[in-house]
């Protein structure tokens, strides 16, 4: 009988809490990545495009969470494509022929982000040509991909988690609080521009109920987030105090951190520069979203404030405990 | 484009033609229970009833045709005059097979074209609307300068055909006065050009442009002449006026021509919208459809009565009564003053004078004349003629001034020196009648007798313009004369009482309630420089009772009463009843009046420019309450009934009243003293009036379990949070009280997933305040804001001095937090 859930990039932040949150519930979970998840189940190690990799893991599956991505600001356009877009084409064709029923693809905002203020939208359509950089423009394609292929009996569901942050998150956290320790962390134009984000647990719980209102909400797109958006100088203000670091103190013009960020892509070439035109157009650019059709579709609400939030990343800090052991792979049967 | 298709039809020359239009019901059969056929002018095409096309319900076709030669129309080579394209449209509309009810919907040159064929169809007319048209040249107007220039034969050709100027101009004439709204997008102004994209396509833009008689032998004269007179016959057909007072076109003069002719045409300006008022307007289309869709009906007939006012009965009944009506305080102590006696006499011989000078029973007066004796003569001489004084105050601005006397449209302004300058200077239509020719003018004339009946109109006076351009409000006599009522029965006021009128409006009443009214020596239109003691020279002159002022004023006089003798305190412990209105009055700013006024009854009545009073609290009532969801303004007054428009999830009003407690929702008031509705605003009239017999105030607030009202903000400034409407008063209290200047609290975002953010008055470096500063406003206020700004300085009115502009704050924080690339 398939009853289980597989989901891919469980070595990811976001991945391991999804599978955590799932295996509190009793699911029974496969996972894929390439390197060692940790976690204590089924683990099928390989590339998300390895056609038997992918029919190894999906053995027993009716469900996947698919979080496996190329997330970086730079880099070679065609590992971002091979991963992002033939990654997802591969995994939609191998679970389409497994009989899976329902897939959770795991999208990004900046699918139709296109540079300007987000006010309160709504989740609008993914835009390939128009997405800013490598990564929103692979995974725009991705998610066009994926929705294309929904049915009622392949329901498939964009989720786009909104900035996803937490306790051991290295992607944003990690890099913020070690500019901060460096001094090198300042504010772009006063961090005045409003953002959404996601706390990891909220991000994780959203991805479980889009599995579980997969066929209702087939073919669709959504935005989420914590629906609690701060100014940018104040998320900062809030990590770094969590991180015990001074918060930024000084402005830059955004002209002027958008004219750095372009010499340095040409500079860092396809390795990963400390600044990008892409990341100063996210940080000087409202983004925040219209949380009531995500909210009452999937059924959802974010179980942990902003303020929670800030309190565990604190304890994760103050308490400085050390990464989670690894754990064995349990064999499973 | 919506709708977009092609229909042949015969021309006046027998020939067939290709029509383009737009047709809601492409492709549906059935019947619609009305047809709007509209008509664009030149040279705009079909494109500018775009929004009207989409938008309206499935049950109203709307057909908007492009006119031969214009638009996706064919090019016929023909010299079309206006009788040839009467024709047309009529055969037009057969070929349709339209033979149901139509409305008749005409801009521009349009108008007479539209006005051509309602008068060719009669039988199946239902309703006339003009937006921005001319049918004749007013005696008063010349052909509009833009026009005669684009006449003149060499520019004719040039600017017509070989340029595409005359189309570029006319779409530049759009939204440019409005300043909080963006220009025409390129994409529409494109639109408007895309027919006439090559010089021969523009043939017939010339040619129309020619066909404007502007001399008696035009070709064309006759016909537009049949039809401006022929629409006087069109009495018993419901007609709506939809008019832009900025076009440099087709201003305000064409808008009066047209309501004399149709006497019962119902109005709405757009204040700041120009020549494309339909683009100027986002909201016209809405206002359009809901006059549609309520079924045009001819505005009641206003029965008159013919019961004569009894505003100046007053006066007539003091007549031989020496003892003062007026007493105006001097800069050095002495008062100037001047008996019942007197004043009756005066207001007599100066009504006279002004129907020597023209005025007539129903005329509207703009009065420039600063508060005083002056001013209080000339109201109520026009009251006893029967006209109606139109009433400015400084506050409104220079601009806004303009645009309110322009609106309400005088035959006649009186005015000071400085006040004719004025009108000169703002260009304020009327004849002049300056007040330095009143001695004269009287000479030559007998006092005048008593026209006036109960539903005359009164008085023109104006909103502070605190949320939107001031808007005109209207009292007949048997209004003004209830609101009289209400506070001599309220109040008790009789012959023993001297009212001390610190604020400037209710110096006017004190003659017509019967009691002596006290002037004190201060500039009412900045109440915050009345001192203590002008207050108390005043009172002790006068023998004041009553004191009326402002909370501006009051503050001042706090401020100010260590100054005071031990006479003047005196003087001051013998008011008995003292109001302050206009804005809510803190509890502290009460207490320490209490201390110069200690036997007088300290009481703050609410109302607004359309129905003051409504409610009221006094000073210990608000000390029994305490904070609350709002400021406490106390109880319905006798007579007036309260009640509450609930607000649904997206913060808009619900059409059924209630008088459920601790509901919150759009304020309602009933009563007999309220306004009689806004001058030439048929959609915000219809919308205040909704409710037959009530008026919605625009402010929010609720009923208290005792039944006592506390209002919570104005409806405009509601903040639509996805979990529901907000109001912002109580919060922006807790933030004054936890330490800001002054704080406002206001939305931004879409109206249903908004997120609040609190503004306070402060001076810093960056408009956010840090973390911890911020969450001090968060806890104390028990809210999580989505940001915690700061400004040097809030916006406010310029009137009260105290209204904070919200709407303007709101897009001031969307823009920053928008982020510097947003």
């Amino acid at each position: 009988m398939n009853d289980r859930v597989l989901v891919t990039g469980a070595s990811g932040l976001l991945g391991r809490t999804v599978v955590q949150q799932l295996l509190s519930r009793g699911e029974r979970v496969t996972v894929m990545q390439r390197g060692e998840s940790g976690l204590p189940v089924l683990q099928v190690r390989g590339d998300i495009a390895d056609p038997e990799a992918l029919s190894l893991a999906l053995e027993g599956v009716d469900r996947v969470i698919h979080c496996a991505a190329k997330v970086s600001l730079n880099g070679p356009p065609a590992e971002f494509r091979r991963i992002n877009v033939d990654g997802t084409s591969a995994l939609l064709a191998a679970a389409r022929a497994c009989d899976v029923h329902s897939f959770v693809h795991v999208s990004t905002p900046s699918v139709a982000h296109l540079g300007r203020a987000i006010h309160g939208d709504g989740a609008q359509p993914a835009d390939p040509g128009r997405a800013r950089g490598q990564y929103a423009r692979t995974k725009a394609e991705a998610e066009l991909l994926a929705l294309a292929e929904s049915d009622s009996a392949f329901a498939v569901v964009a989720i786009r988690p909104h900035l996803v942050w937490g306790p051991g998150d290295e992607q944003l956290i990690g890099r913020i609080v070690a500019r901060a320790r460096a001094g090198r962390l300042f504010l772009i134009d006063h961090g005045y521009a409003l953002i959404d984000t996601t706390y990891i647990d909220n991000a994780a719980s959203a991805l479980v109920a889009a599995l579980d209102t997969c066929q209702a909400n087939q073919g669709r797109a959504f935005v989420i987030s914590n629906g609690e958006p701060r100014t940018v100088a104040e998320l900062l203000e809030r990590i770094c105090r969590a991180a015990q670091e001074q918060p930024p103190t000084r402005s830059v013009p955004a002209s002027i951190a958008l004219r750095a960020g372009r010499v340095a892509e040409r500079l860092w070439g396809e390795s990963e520069p400390p600044l990008t035109s892409f990341l100063v157009e996210q940080l000087s650019t409202a983004h925040w979203f219209d949380q009531r059709e995500a909210r009452s579709s999937l059924c959802w609400t974010p179980a942990v404030s902003l303020e929670e939030g800030f309190a565990r990343l604190a304890d994760s800090y103050g308490t400085r405990v050390d990464p989670p052991s690894t754990a064995t792979s349990v064999p499973v049967t | 484009m919506e709708g977009s298709r092609t229909v042949r039809a015969a021309d006046f020359t027998g020939v067939e033609r290709q029509w383009h239009l737009l047709d809601s019901w492409r492709g549906r059969i059935g019947t619609p229970s009305v047809t709007l056929l509209c008509v664009h002018g030149n040279p705009t095409w079909s494109y500018l009833w775009r929004s009207l096309v989409s938008q309206a319900p499935e049950s109203i076709r709307v057909i908007a045709v492009d006119q031969l030669d214009m638009g996706y129309s064919e090019r016929t080579g023909i010299d079309r005059r206006l009788a040839d394209r009467v024709i047309d449209l009529g055969n037009l509309t057969s070929e349709l097979g339209i033979t149901g009810p139509v409305i008749t919907v005409a801009h521009d040159w349009g108008g007479p074209v539209s006005l051509g064929w309602a008068l060719a169809h009669r039988h199946q007319l239902a309703g006339i609307i003009l937006l921005n048209t001319a049918i004749h040249q007013p005696p008063e107007a010349r052909a509009p300068a833009l026009i005669r220039l684009a006449r003149s034969r060499p520019l004719l050709t040039l600017n017509t055909r070989l340029t595409s100027l005359f189309i570029t101009s006319t779409t530049s004439l759009s939204r440019v006065a409005r300043g909080s709204l963006p220009r025409m997008s390129k994409a529409d102004a494109d639109a408007y050009l895309a027919p006439y994209d090559e010089s021969a396509r523009r043939a017939g833009v010339r040619q129309f442009v020619a066909d404007i008689p502007l001399e008696d032998d035009h070709p064309s004269a006759h016909e537009l002449t049949r039809i401006a007179e022929g629409i006087r016959e069109l009495g018993d057909v419901p007609a709506l006026l939809m008019w832009g007072p900025d076009d440099p076109v087709f201003s305000d003069l064409y808008l009066h021509d047209l309501e004399r002719r149709l006497p019962h045409a119902q109005v709405h300006r757009y204040e700041g919208a120009r020549h494309l008022v339909i683009d100027d307007a986002p909201e016209l289309v809405r206002d359009l459809l809901e006059w549609v869709a309520a079924g045009p009906a001819l505005p009641d007939a206003h029965v008159a009565s013919n019961e004569p006012s009894t505003l100046n009965d007053a006066l007539s009944a003091r007549h031989l009564d020496s003892s003062a009506a007026l007493i105006t305080m001097g800069e050095t102590g002495n008062a100037h003053s001047i008996s019942w006696a007197m004043l009756a006499e005066r207001v007599a011989r100066v009504a006279g004078a002004l129907e020597e000078a023209g005025v007539r029973r129903g005329h509207r007066v703009s009065v420039l004349i600063p508060p005083g004796p002056d001013l209080i003569c000339s109201v109520y001489a026009l009251w006893r003629i029967g006209a109606c004084a139109v009433i400015v105050d400084r506050g409104l601005g220079i601009l806004g001034m303009r645009r309110a006397i322009r609106g309400a449209a005088p035959q006649h302004v009186i005015g000071s020196r400085e006040g004719l300058l004025l009108a000169r200077t703002l260009r304020i239509p009327g004849a002049r009648i300056s007040m330095r020719d009143l001695p004269r003018l009287i000479g030559d004339s007998a006092p005048a007798e008593m026209h006036a009946t109960k539903d005359d109109e009164a008085v023109v006076v104006f909103t502070s313009g605190a949320t939107g351009p001031a808007k005109g409000v209207i009292y007949r006599h048997r209004q003004v004369a209830e609101t009289m009522n209400l506070l001599a029965s309220h109040y008790s006021l009789g012959a023993q009482d001297t009212l001390v009128a610190a604020f400037a409006p209710w110096a006017l009443l004190g003659p017509g309630l019967g009691i002596s009214s006290v002037i004190p020596d201060m500039d009412v239109t900045r109440p915050a420089t009345l001192t203590a003691s002008d207050i108390a020279q005043a009172v002790r002159t006068g023998h004041g009772t009553v004191v009326w002022a402002a909370p501006a004023a009051l503050r001042n006089v706090v401020a100010t009463s260590g100054s005071l003798s031990d006479d003047d305190r005196r003087a001051c412990a013998s008011v008995r009843l003292l109001l302050s209105a206009g804005a809510p009055v803190p509890l502290s700013l009460l207490e320490q009046t209490a201390q110069i006024f200690p036997q007088a009854s300290l009481r703050t009545p609410y109302g607004m420019t359309e129905a003051l009073p409504v409610a009221e609290a006094d000073l210990n009532a608000i000390r029994a309450q305490g904070m609350g969801n709002g400021v406490f303004v106390g109880a319905a007054l006798p007579g007036v009934e309260i009640a509450i428009a609930p607000l649904d999830d997206r913060g808009v009003p619900v059409d059924d009243l209630t008088d459920t407690r601790e509901v919150t929702g759009e304020i309602a008031v009933r009563a007999s003293h309220i306004r009689e509705g806004y001058d030439r605003l048929w959609a915000t009239n219809a919308r205040a009036s909704r409710n037959l017999g009530w008026h919605r105030t625009g402010d929010v607030g609720h009923l208290d379990e005792a039944g006592n009202l506390w209002v919570e903000g104005r409806l405009a400034h509601v903040i639509s949070t996805a979990e529901g409407p907000l109001t912002s008063i109580s919060l922006e209290q807790l933030a004054i009280l936890n330490g800001a200047v002054n704080a406002a609290c206001v939305g931004i975002g879409p109206l249903g997933t908004q997120q609040a953010v609190l503004i306070i008055e402060e001076a810093g470096p960056s408009h956010l305040l840090n973390a911890a500063e911020s969450d001090r406003f968060r806890q104390a206020c028990d809210f999580p804001f989505a940001a915690v700004m700061r400004i040097d300085r809030m916006p406010v009115d310029i009137r009260h001095n105290s209204k904070i502009d919200r709407l303007h704050l709101s897009a001031w924080a969307s823009e920053i937090l928008g982020g510097a690339l947003g």
